[in-house]
């Protein structure tokens, strides 16, 4: 009896933490678009080509003009 | 290998622009790509130079064509007032801006737009909303302008809209609360439905305490429920109470109080285990019916007015600068200038020459009007050509298109014009229950007058119509996402209900039953081959209309050297090419003496004098318009069109013969004369397309927009309809006119349900368990038949 009450405490306490945690993702947007992050975790840099090297070692140079 | 790259053009396989796809007609090459035009190439260059080449990796061709790209300029964004109107947050070394895009449509459209940075430094973040198609981008004012950004975007080929209404009007939120309601009904009845099982089971009854937990648990989980998820039902029945009429809502609130309350008092008083997972159950179905029912395109607008479809800003002349003003602050007397393809913000006067101008948006009329010094051009038109300078005459507010807004029609409030099919049901549904419920009282108060209450209760508990209001959200639930399969998109469920009804059509002509901007364009006569691409290369020099259409039309290109060229304003043009005299022009111009017909407007080339043919420039219809509304038939009532009468003749093989065909039409009379159907009590759909159909979109019971790129702007409508699938109507039709069908039958099953258990109910034999059964099988039951019903509707109208 008594540990049947203190489960039924626990189940309810870590659902009602799950409801809170689904209520703030929602307020954070995070359901409103559902389609663009699934394209987005599949795009990677590609390896660095040629031009993309040239671009690296161009940048610092930019930087320190700049500073 | 030589010969091989020398032969394959020769051979004519269709060479595909690298960028977009598209055929190419002049090829320009670049790195072994080929492109269809600069604009392409540019794009191209861009992303190359800055090691963005990955855009072609994910999509096939994914670029956007650039060929009548206008060129508007964004340096009005840098004006103060419409800055602070379009960013999100502005600090100095931070801002936000949100554009919307609407050529958004791939993959590597995303992977682009979120690459921005890699092109301009100053761009320190960029995400797009893909459903939306939105971009958001985190930029650093200091070292970028928020012009620059909307620049940059254009320049890759994704031109961002910016009107004043999407600034004004955010979206409200509604829907995040409803899935927070359906959220939270759906926890409690998860929960409760657990702690009910040691009832249903039958629990030991020496564990009577935990009995006795297991209650109160379940009362704490309903009370959210009823006082924030399904509040809603009983604040409507209140609100419908006061105006005296009875909706759906009406039985619900009834019934959820009911069980809440009897559920409340069993608990209380320790007498029973109550309803209350009848009751969350409930909740949860009518709100998942409400959300299932609330499909929306996000990216589609329903409600623009002519607001959006006119520039935010215009280059005013101010102490002799061109500066961008916002076109609201324009006054009487302001000089302005507006260039090539952009519309004039105001009615104003002509201070250059001449100007031709398209009034195909407001009018109509397909043929750009010219427009010579001291003319009054109307606010709504589109220039054509070299830019001009104008004055203002009249303010946005209040020129001659807009006052065409201030009509009754865009007042009145929409809903309340069509009673619904379920609102219909509910009363009749009500009345008969409230008897039952009466009689039921009355018999238990005599026969045994203390279990009266508990019997009067139940009655009213079962009798709540869940199953009842699931029906028409699932239906037309479903129906709303078939049609948006057949790009039908819908503003919302009612319309299928209204299009049911509807038992006359008129239809708009350019851009609905013709394509707008594409005629057919045909060729009577002989021509040396070398010709075609010297009348390409004159009429590109000309900024008249049909030239505009020839060159467009012309597939051949010369690069030879043109002398002596002149323009005859309302003749023709001439200039030597090769030492040969080309007259391109009207009849009289060229020395054609022949009589033609006047149906389509033509076009004479005379080489040398001697005439070689003419160009015949006609209205295209959409492919399979004859046999649609042949099919349509007796339903097909009128075409109105603000075009002149050219057409009238190849309309009238088109239509069938009742049709009614009205001419030279101002948008104006296009709602006149639906509001006057509507008088003789017909049920009136409009077809449209441009701003000139706005109102009759808006007076009719269903007003559809026709378009070829959901991009594009359309008018205040029920429903976006793919130009390509208007064939498709009289099919749309018949669907809509199974929604109804398909109702009835749910609210029949529904009502079976309801009679089983208003039996149990009024004998006094409704337990928790029965209820808690019998609830849940209606519901899926009837949610269950109205998608497979929708489903088999649809396959059988082939749709």
């Amino acid at each position: 009896m008594g540990i049947i009450t203190l489960l039924i405490t626990i189940s309810v306490t870590i659902a009602i933490i799950f409801l809170a945690v689904f209520y703030w993702n929602m307020k954070n947007g995070q359901y409103d678009d559902t389609y663009t992050p699934s394209v987005r975790m599949l795009f990677d840099d590609k390896p660095a080509s040629a031009s993309a090297e040239k671009d690296a070692a161009a940048k610092p140079d930019k930087n320190q003009a700049r500073a | 290998m030589m010969t091989d790259t020398e032969v394959a053009p020769e051979v004519g396989v269709e060479l595909k622009c690298f960028h977009c796809g598209q055929t190419c007609e002049e090829t320009l090459w670049l790195d072994d790509k080929a492109f269809c035009c600069y604009g392409c190439k540019t794009v191209y260059e861009i992303l190359n130079s800055n090691n963005l080449c990955q855009y072609y990796d994910l999509d096939k061709n994914p670029g956007i064509q650039l060929k009548n790209k206008s060129d508007e300029t964004y340096a009005y964004l840098n004006e103060k007032d419409i800055r602070k109107k379009i960013l999100d947050f502005d600090s100095d070394t931070f801002a936000k801006v949100n554009f919307f895009v609407p050529a958004i449509h791939c993959v590597s459209c995303i992977w682009l737009l979120e690459n921005l940075h890699k092109i301009e430094p100053g761009i320190l973040h960029s995400e797009v909303h893909f459903t939306k198609k939105t971009v958001s981008v985190d930029f650093n004012p200091q070292l970028v302008k928020l012009s620059t950004v909307a620049q940059l975007l254009a320049s890759v080929g994704y031109i961002p809209k910016v009107t004043l209404e999407d600034q004004i009007a955010e979206k409200p939120k509604t829907d995040r609360s409803l899935v927070m309601k359906l959220s939270l009904a759906g926890f409690c009845f998860g929960n409760i439905m657990l702690f009910s099982f040691p009832e249903y089971l039958g629990i030991d009854h020496s564990e009577k305490e935990l009995m006795r937990i297991f209650s109160w648990l379940n009362l704490a989980l309903a009370i959210p429920v009823f006082f924030y998820s399904g509040f809603d039902y009983i604040t409507s029945a209140l609100k419908s109470f006061k105006q005296k009429q009875i909706n759906i809502d009406v039985p619900i609130a009834a019934g959820l109080i009911a069980l809440f309350v009897r559920s409340s008092y069993d608990i209380i008083t320790a007498t029973g285990a109550g309803y209350l997972d009848s009751f969350t159950g409930l909740v949860f179905f009518l709100l998942i019916g409400r959300w299932f029912q609330n499909k929306t395109y996000e990216s589609l607008a329903f409600d623009r007015d002519f607001t959006a479809y006119f520039p935010l800003a215009v280059n005013k002349l101010e102490e002799g600068e061109w500066k961008p003003v916002v076109i609201y602050k324009l006054k009487r007397g302001d000089q302005i200038r507006i260039r090539n393809m952009e519309i004039i913000p105001a009615d104003s006067k002509l201070l250059d020459a001449f100007a031709y101008i398209d009034y195909s948006f407001v009018t109509g009329e397909s043929k750009p009007v010219k427009a010579l010094q001291g003319d009054i051009v109307y606010a709504g038109g589109r220039l054509i050509g070299t830019p001009v300078t104008l004055a203002v005459e009249k303010q946005t507010s209040q020129s001659h298109l807009t006052s065409l807004w201030n009509n009754d029609a865009f007042r009145k409030i929409e809903e309340s014009k069509y009673q619904k099919i379920i609102d219909r049901a509910a009363r009749r549904f009500t009345w008969i229950v409230l008897g039952i419920a009466f009689i039921t009282a009355i018999y238990w108060q005599i026969t045994e007058p203390s279990s009266m209450w508990l019997v009067l209760t139940s009655v009213l508990m079962v009798a709540c119509p869940c199953a009842l209001a699931l029906a028409a959200p699932f239906t037309l639930g479903s129906m709303l996402r078939v049609l948006g399969k057949k790009q039908l998109y819908l503003k919302n469920a009612d319309v299928i209900e209204r299009m049911a009804t509807i038992d006359a059509i008129v239809f708009d002509k350019t851009g609905t039953i013709t394509h707008g901007d594409e005629p057919n364009i045909s060729f009577t006569g002989e021509l040396h081959e070398d010709d075609p691409g010297r009348i390409k290369l004159l009429t590109s020099y000309s900024t008249h209309p049909l030239s505009i259409l020839i060159t467009k039309h012309l597939k051949y290109t010369s690069k030879e050297v043109v002398q002596d060229f002149k323009e005859l304003p309302g003749q023709g043009i001439y200039a030597t090419i090769d030492g040969k005299l080309y007259k391109i022009g009207s009849a009289t111009f060229t020395g054609f003496r022949y009589k033609i017909n006047q149906e389509a407007s033509h076009v004479f080339i005379a080489i040398d004098n001697d005439v070689k043919g003419y160009f015949v420039i006609k209205t295209s219809v959409r492919k399979n318009m004859k046999g649609m509304l042949q099919r349509l038939a007796g339903k097909c009532t009128a075409l109105l069109s603000g075009d002149n009468e050219t057409d009238k003749a190849q309309m009238k093989k088109l239509f069938p013969a009742s049709t009614e065909m009205l001419f030279n039409q101002s948008p104006q009379d296009k709602l006149d004369y639906i509001a006057a159907l509507q008088q003789q009590g017909k049920k009136v759909m409009m077809i449209g397309d441009g701003l000139n159909d706005a109102g009759a979109l808006r007076q009719s019971d269903v007003g559809l927009a026709i378009t070829d790129d959901t991009g594009v702007f359309t008018p205040a409508c029920d429903g976006i309809l793919y130009g390509a699938h208007i064939t498709q109507l009289p099919r749309i039709l018949r669907f809509a006119k199974a929604s109804s069908f398909i109702l009835k039958t749910g609210f029949a099953i529904s009502f079976f349900y309801n009679a089983i258990a208003l039996s149990f109910a009024v004998t006094g034999h409704l337990t928790p368990l029965v209820a808690a059964i019998i609830m849940p099988i209606s519901s899926i039951s009837v949610v269950g038949f109205s998608t497979l019903a929708v489903k088999i509707a649809a396959s059988r109208i082939k749709l």
